[in-house]
């Protein structure tokens, strides 16, 4: 048996039985990654020796019959939320030696749950891209097929889930960040409601859109993840107090009852043969276990790229004004008076993509272009949110693509940054609402690469994405598909 | 709308970014592609539609003034470039 390959809940199952133990999995993690990661490159920091103390921790924990879900349990954190003593660069150079002080409120809940951190997984520069090619770093690859990314911005955390490089991983989502790459490399990725896990100690990209999820082996992994990160936290203002599920009981047979929509505008023109039959074919499954479908419409869907690339930006240039070369992070130190050397560090420190959406944002709330951008914006949100607020009245769940084809060739749209922006068209709408959408693996297309098949409920509804994303899974056999490495 | 030279420079000045000669010539254009496909928001009647800027409907968020423990002055200057008698340093402001 190889280690590796476990899910969470088998080697939870395993270890309380006291088959296996957390320093055996954990070697096995490492000696995996031994194995693929100079051909993957999913990590850009690896903690080997702190992860062997802290599995020898929870073998003595578990030994004295206090293991919880996660005890033992090696994850793979993305370098974009803070990690106490561990390196945290956000894929950015500017970041490059920056040690942070405290670990972000999700790293504290996971090992206060005893899980054992590997790593801080790669991804494009402040989380901003589709294929984890604007990491300053490395790209990553995508371990179905080398050549292509693996998507992004939580590339390097899909990909070490499906190499068998950890267990579990966590990720964040702006515009699809999560489930994109989860459906690229054919796991299962979760972005939570907007409020729902907390964002204390999570590097700021846009404030109004980002959220932090699990990408996961199977569905199960992902109800047992969510479990441990949503929750209150007095420490981020934007965490909304309500009592959190156990979600691992929402994974129960039976979709009768049950109104799936079908928005007819993540059905259009452009979308790849193989996805829409592998989608088409999820649907179906999902309608055989008794789920009633209903053809609905999401108008503004089409907007949604604009309203994104608007919004996003906007903030992005706000939040990262701080990255002035004077708190943390790189300095340029040729400059002798304070704005040239403000100019010269985020010139050197940021990359290509981190400049050009900074410049967008700035441009979208200058004088004279606010209205017209993110004001404009701002509105087209609303009307975007309306639409979902509309379907939801009829509706459970909506079953739509991820993305519109299967994940490209690395560079393909690395000099096209609009191409780049449009492969988000499935992802945006949500993420704008600040609902609930999960990724599962529906499928392989004619070239053997995964498809996955897009979630969506009403906010805090993420026990019924669940349920239909584990009884689809039950019923298939798509998410034990593993990539030849 | 097509976004100039002179504006992409403006907002590069504002943003605290030196631009070179090519990546002006290539951020210009990018841009103006960019900006041409936001101009679709334009077919959409907004009139009398407030704007979202939070997604999930919240109050705000208060909490009591009390004084609790933080992060300590040398942990706080722990990563900066210059530090110096426990303040940050950076060079002269007033040229």
């Amino acid at each position: 048996m190889e280690l590796c390959r476990l899910t969470i809940h088998e080697a939870h199952e395993l270890l309380m039985q006291g088959e296996i133990t957390s320093v055996e999995l954990t070697s096995a993690v490492f000696d995996r990654i031994e194995e693929v990661e100079d051909r993957v490159g999913a990590y850009i920091t690896l903690v080997k020796d702190r992860a062997m103390t802290d599995a020898a921790d929870a073998v003595e924990m578990i030994r004295h019959g206090n293991g919880g879900p996660l005890t033992g349990i090696p994850l793979a954190i993305k370098d974009v939320l803070c990690t106490e003593g561990i390196r945290t660069t956000c894929g950015s150079k500017i970041l490059e030696n920056f040690t942070p002080g405290y670990s972000s409120s999700i790293v504290k809940r996971l090992k206060g749950a005893h899980a054992v951190i590997i790593g801080k997984t790669n991804m494009d520069e402040f989380a901003m891209g589709s294929s984890t090619e604007h990491s300053a770093f490395m790209p990553t690859r995508n371990p179905w097929d080398l050549s292509r990314i693996p998507g992004g911005s939580s590339g390097g955390s899909a990909a070490a889930v499906a190499a068998d490089e950890c267990i579990g991983a966590i990720g964040t989502d702006t515009g699809g960040s999560i489930r994109q790459p989860a459906c690229h490399c054919g796991v299962v990725g979760m972005k939570p409601t907007y409020g729902l896990v907390s964002r204390f100690g999570l590097v700021a990209f846009a404030s109004s859109l980002d959220q932090i999820g699990p990408i996961t082996k199977d569905v199960t992994d992902c109800a047992m993840l969510m479990n441990a990160i949503c929750g209150y936290d007095p420490n981020d203002s934007t965490s909304v107090p309500r009592e959190v599920p156990d979600y691992t009981k929402a994974l129960e047979p039976g979709l009768e009852s049950l109104v799936i929509g079908i928005p007819k505008e993540y059905f259009a023109e452009g979308l790849d043969e193989d996805v829409a039959q592998a989608v088409y074919a999820a649907i179906k499954v999902i309608e055989d276990l008794g789920a009633t479908r209903k053809p609905v419409s999401l108008s503004h869907t089409e907007y949604a790229v604009a309203v994104y690339y608007l919004i996003a930006p906007a903030e992005a240039s706000s939040n990262l004004a701080r990255y002035d070369g004077v708190r943390y992070g790189f300095r340029d130190k040729g400059a002798d008076a304070l704005i040239q050397m403000y100019r010269d560090t985020r010139s050197k420190g940021f990359g290509p993509e981190v400049q050009r959406r900074i410049i967008i944002g700035t441009y979208a709330l200058s004088a004279g272009y606010y209205d017209a951008y993110y004001g404009k914006a701002s509105q087209v949100r609303t009307l975007i949110m309306q639409d979902f607020n509309q379907v939801f009245e009829t509706c459970d769940v909506l079953l739509a693509p991820v993305a519109p084809t299967p994940a490209f060739k690395l560079g393909e749209k690395l000099d096209d940054p609009l191409a780049m922006y449009l492969s988000d068209i499935f992802t945006l709408p949500s993420s704008l609402a600040g609902i609930a959408g999960v990724s599962v693996p529906c499928g392989l297309s004619k070239d053997g690469l995964p498809i996955g098949l897009q979630v969506l409920s009403k906010p805090f509804d993420e026990e019924k994405l669940l349920k239909v994303a584990y009884n689809f899974e039950q019923a298939t056999n798509f998410h034990t598909q593993r990539p030849n490495l | 709308m097509k976004i100039t030279r002179e504006e992409v420079l403006h907002v590069a000045n504002l943003a605290r970014l030196n631009l070179d000669e090519q990546a002006i010539e290539l951020y210009t254009k990018q841009l103006g592609d960019i900006l041409a496909y936001m101009d679709t928001l334009n077919r959409v009647n907004t009139e009398g539609v407030p704007p979202t800027s939070h997604a999930i409907f919240m109050n705000n968020a208060f909490r009591e003034d009390e004084v609790k423990e933080s992060i300590p002055v040398d942990r706080a200057l722990a990563n900066a470039p210059l530090a110096e008698d426990g303040s940050f340093f950076v060079p002269k402001v007033i040229g």
